[in-house]
């Protein structure tokens, strides 16, 4: 079966800088996968690029998503196609509310997938059942989209989305930083409830922390570009005990 | 790391922005044009036209003297060639329209009838409609006003200006020009000179107006100017929400707009005037669109007297227009809540003045400037409280959106105190759509264009909420509308 996620000698550059070189990565459906890697090494890069944002240069390889070369579809056509990025750096709306705004995308996403739309008390109640499952302040849900809100709550709300929006495919860009421990509980428990052979998860971090909770099929260590060593998840139990320099000195 | 800050190019931007202007259109219908040029005798001619008492012949013509003796206003941040007033055309009406006198509503010109249809102005007094009267103004002339009588049951009288002059002249004769007189400026004394027509409202004494009144402007011939007037008193504790929407064509020249409107608020009387102004904005490149130069001013005349203006401004090359309160009653209250949008090549030089008098005088200023392509747009606001006015206070904030790398937006505000217990706020800030605030909504599976709407919106939401609920829906439909792009 093609996997779901199916990246191949990708090279990306953004500014004219080539960030990604040469990365090879697949994600079967239904297995959640964990990127590892240090600062800077072009895990966010990854993320944005398979979300297909304007400003990253393919100059390289391919991304294939459901068997299908997506790299030329506008971020809103893979979103529409269940592809989900929870943002490193979730971003402020100012003046918009939340509900509304998720209601929007939902909508959005219906539409193209020839569902009907879901009226303001369908929705509400969907998004009362979410929010009770991730413990999340009702009152965030009224508020506009991520302004002020504090870097724990901001990560929160990127999970309900994602648990509103029942992607097929969800990236989660670290996440668990910024979580506190009882979040970071509920957030993996979020995540592992919605794990499901119809699902992929690609889940980057710099913590084996995480990976307790959400335990990994495969774990790839990213570093200078490129997907340097892959491995089961106790893979990232070593990098924890032994930094990726050694790990990656290991491959070389 | 956070990855370093990607803003919109002037490409994106100008996609994103590209409007659709939907009332474009002209109505092919038999108008009568006195011929261009300005003189007494042009004067004469529009009093006669409208059967005028001497009164009021002998008001426009001590405006013409006056306004003879001025110079256009040169401060406002808007550039613009001179404007020829001997090339305007003064007065053009249907003739369908002033033959025989009034028309019953049953009675409208089709054509005309179908133009409102269009614009989504039905004339007719359905149930579905029954929240609003529309008086409907055709370039010099009103055409049609709906729910009169039903309004007149209450005592409120709302009609065309040229009508209150015939009915009701000792109203007229009291009020007109005591918030804006003929000598005040430049645009304002034109106006007094030739004003054609516009709306006339009085709400008596402790009577609350069961419906939103408002008043569509059309502009429909070419070469000439629309000069309404408006006049509003809320007698001793009363209450009135009156909105107002504009549309023109689509043209290759510019049409100059200049109308007055005057707001009198007796004892614990209330005004909410609400605009929503979609006049042409002219074409990518800065052709054409209509010239907005507007004197609107709102006297608190009474005390516990209260006005509020609010406006969503997206349309007109030019925009100069500052809706003011004169807070004369002890206690009375002044407001103004604006969104002002450029695109393209659009200037909006707007803003307010709030004038404390009175003791324990109250002001609040929310202004929101929207500005995407080459669009400039300037707050401009005064707060002046003068020496009686003990306890006066005012909150003002001015935030300005940028779209794209060669918008403008400016903010000049001038604070005058001349009583030492006043207390002043003055909050402000510029930000820009980010391609980061876009992405994160497109990521959600949301349109660029319908991603800077809600963006748009969401900047302007504290200005849309004062709207009644009936027009917030429209407007915020226009924000998105005027920014609605090809992109695809
Ligand atoms: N828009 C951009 N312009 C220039 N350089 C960029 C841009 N985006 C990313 N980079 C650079 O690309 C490299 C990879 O960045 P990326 O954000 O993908 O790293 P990361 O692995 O996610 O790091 P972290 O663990 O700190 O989140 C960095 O050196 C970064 O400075
Ligand atoms: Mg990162």
């Amino acid at each position: 079966m093609t996997p779901l996620l199916e990246i191949s000698g990708l090279h990306v550059e953004v500014e004219g800088r080539e960030i990604l070189r040469g990365l090879d990565l697949e994600v079967p459906l239904g297995e959640t996968h964990a990127v590892m890697g240090p600062n800077g090494s072009g895990k966010s890069t990854l993320a944005h690029v398979i979300a297909g944002r304007e400003g990253y240069e393919i100059t390289g390889g391919v991304i294939r998503y459901g068997g299908e070369d997506v790299s030329e579809l506008e971020p809103e056509e893979r979103a529409r196609k269940g592809v989900f990025l929870a943002f490193q750096y979730p971003v402020e709306i100012p003046g918009v509310n939340n509900t509304y705004f998720l209601k929007a995308a939902i909508n959005e996403i219906r539409k193209h997938r020839d569902q009907p739309e879901l009226d303001a008390v369908d929705f509400l109640s969907l998004m009362r059942d979410r929010v009770k499952l991730l413990d999340f302040d009702e009152d965030l849900i009224r508020r506009p989209v991520n302004e002020g809100f504090s870097g724990g709550e901001k990560k929160r709300n990127e999970i309900l989305q994602m648990t509103v929006l029942e992607p097929t495919l969800a990236v989660l860009d670290e996440t668990d930083s910024g979580l506190d421990i009882d979040a970071l509980r509920i957030v993996a428990e979020g995540v592992n409830r919605m794990r499901s052979p119809e699902r992929s998860f690609l889940v980057i971090t710099h913590y084996q922390r995480l990976l307790n909770h959400i335990v990994p099929d495969r774990v790839h260590v990213l570093q200078d570009g490129r997907i340097v060593e892959s491995g089961g998840s106790d893979l990232a139990l070593r990098l924890e005990a032994e930094g990726y320099t050694k790990a990656a000195a290991v491959t070389a | 790391m956070p990855e370093p800050q990607r803003t919109l190019g002037a490409a994106e931007v100008e996609q994103l922005v590209e409007r659709e202007y939907a009332y474009g259109f002209v109505t092919d219908i038999e108008t009568e044009v006195v011929p261009p040029g300005l003189s007494e005798d042009v004067i004469r001619l529009i009093s006669e036209k409208k059967e005028e008492p001497q009164w009021l012949l002998d008001w426009r013509l001590k405006a013409y003297g006056m306004w003879q003796g001025m110079t256009e206003p040169n401060w406002a941040k808007v550039s613009y060639p001179q404007i020829d007033y001997d090339a305007i055309s003064y007065y053009a009406a249907p003739k369908s329209a002033v033959a025989d006198g009034p028309k019953s509503l049953d009675d409208i010109d089709p054509e005309l009838r179908r133009t409102y249809e269009k614009l989504g102005i039905p004339l007719v007094e359905q149930q579905r409609l029954a929240g609003v009267a529309v008086d409907a103004v055709f370039d010099s002339v009103s055409v049609a006003t709906t729910f009169k009588e039903k309004l007149a049951e209450l005592g409120v009288i709302f009609c065309s200006f040229s009508e209150a002059v015939k009915e009701h002249p000792e109203l007229v004769r009291k009020y007109l020009g005591t918030v804006v007189p003929h000598t005040d400026n430049f645009f304002a004394s034109l106006n007094s000179a030739v004003f054609s027509d516009g709306s006339f409202v009085y709400v008596p004494k402790g009577v609350r107006c069961p419906m939103e009144l408002s008043t569509y402007f059309r502009i429909n011939a070419s070469e000439t100017g629309q000069f309404e007037r408006t006049l509003i008193i809320a007698d001793e504790g009363s209450y009135v929400s009156y909105l107002e929407g504009c549309t023109a064509p689509m043209r290759d020249e510019n049409q100059l707009h200049a109308a007055v409107v005057e707001l009198v608020a007796l004892e614990d009387a209330r005004i909410k005037y609400s605009t929503v102004q979609n006049w042409y904005p002219g074409d990518k490149n800065g052709v054409g669109g209509i010239y907005n130069f507007v004197t609107k001013r709102g006297k608190c005349a009474g005390a516990r007297s209260h006005i509020s203006w609010t406006q969503v401004e997206t349309g007109s090359a030019i925009t100069w227009k500052y809706p003011s309160c004169i807070l004369l009653g002890d206690d009375s209250i002044g407001e103004f809540y604006s969104v002002a949008l450029t695109a393209n090549r659009q200037q909006a030089d707007t803003g307010t003045k709030m004038i404390h008098i009175g003791r324990n005088t109250k002001s609040t200023i929310i202004s929101k400037g929207i500005s995407a392509g080459h669009g400039q747009n300037t707050y401009r606001g005064q707060v002046k409280v003068l020496p009686g006015a003990s306890n006066a206070r005012n909150f003002s904030q001015c935030d300005s959106l940028l779209i794209g790398p060669d918008s403008g937006a400016h903010t000049v505000p001038y604070i005058d105190v001349a009583n030492p217990e006043a207390q002043l706020e003055h909050e402000a800030s510029t930000s820009r759509i980010g391609e980061d605030q876009l992405f994160y909504c497109r990521q959600r599976g949301i349109d660029p264009e319908e991603a800077v709407s809600l963006i748009v919106n969401g900047f302007a939401r504290d200005v849309l909420s004062e709207l009644p609920m009936e027009f917030a829906v429209e407007a915020q439909k226009l924000l998105g509308v005027s920014l609605e792009g090809a992109v695809g």
